[in-house]
């Protein structure tokens, strides 16, 4: 194995392992669900890319057969990461019912703003004639533990 | 046989991997909404995954990336599952 190929699946695993560890640093410390939802979507999918880039070129470059997993991999989490995060921020915004979490550091207040065309937010406007309504959440002071 | 400069590397992501699940296994524990619980196992999988990737690497086998390939789809199905639990209280309707 060359001492290039060496270098550079060296500096890819370096930088998959700090982006995986910024990524999840940020779901640990972040304040609330809405912001905690950019770390890991953002920075893991970069990091485990960088990982899998890297394996994807240490593999061929050490004499071993080239396998399509690592391909596989990329491709399934760049189109599954997206989706899995707007289900979360889906899932959160009708439990909390129009009230988001308060972001003290960046002065946002607790409720969610009137959409500038009026009417309600579309993901909203679906669950009057849902047969299975979402269940009301507590007034906004309570928060659910 | 590794090089001295990949053996580093390989060691600092293992290291990074490692402590990033550690992280996200506390915002498991603490919460508090389970959006957040959600959240923290959809980003636990990501992590295991990179730390099967990386532990390929480290062993120079490719053995373990389908478990890999499995762990990605089960992830994405259970985070999508639990949703929908949330959102209709019903999964199959």
């Amino acid at each position: 194995m060359s001492l290039a190929a060496e270098i550079l699946v060296a500096a890819l695993l370096v930088l998959g392992g700090g982006f995986i560890l910024i990524g999840s640093w940020g779901l640990a410390r972040l304040p609330s669900l809405m912001t905690r939802l950019h770390g890991p979507t953002k920075a893991t999918t970069l990091g485990v890319g960088g990982c899998l880039i890297a394996s994807m070129i240490y593999f061929p470059a050490s004499g071993q057969a080239w396998s399509a997993h690592e391909l596989l991999i990329t491709i399934f989490l760049l189109l599954t990461a997206p989706i899995s995060a707007n289900m979360i921020a889906k899932a959160h915004l009708h439990r909390q019912g129009h009230h988001i979490d308060p972001n003290p550091a960046d002065g946002i207040p607790d409720s969610l703003p009137a959409p500038p065309s009026g009417g309600d937010w579309a993901t909203f406007q679906g669950a009057a004639a849902d047969p299975h309504p979402a269940p009301q959440q507590d007034p906004p002071g309570r928060r659910r533990r | 046989m590794t090089g001295a400069i990949l053996s580093w590397a390989l060691a600092f992501a293992l290291a990074c991997v490692s402590l990033a699940i550690l992280l996200s296994l506390f915002r498991l524990v603490r919460g508090p909404t389970s959006g957040d619980r959600i959240l923290a196992v959809d980003t636990l999988t990501i992590n295991v995954i990179a730390l099967i990737v990386v532990f390929g690497v480290a062993e120079a086998t490719q053995t373990y990336f389908e478990a890999a390939l499995l762990l990605a789809m089960v992830a994405f199905v259970a985070t999508v599952a639990y949703c929908k639990f949330l959102l209709r209280g019903d999964i199959v309707e």
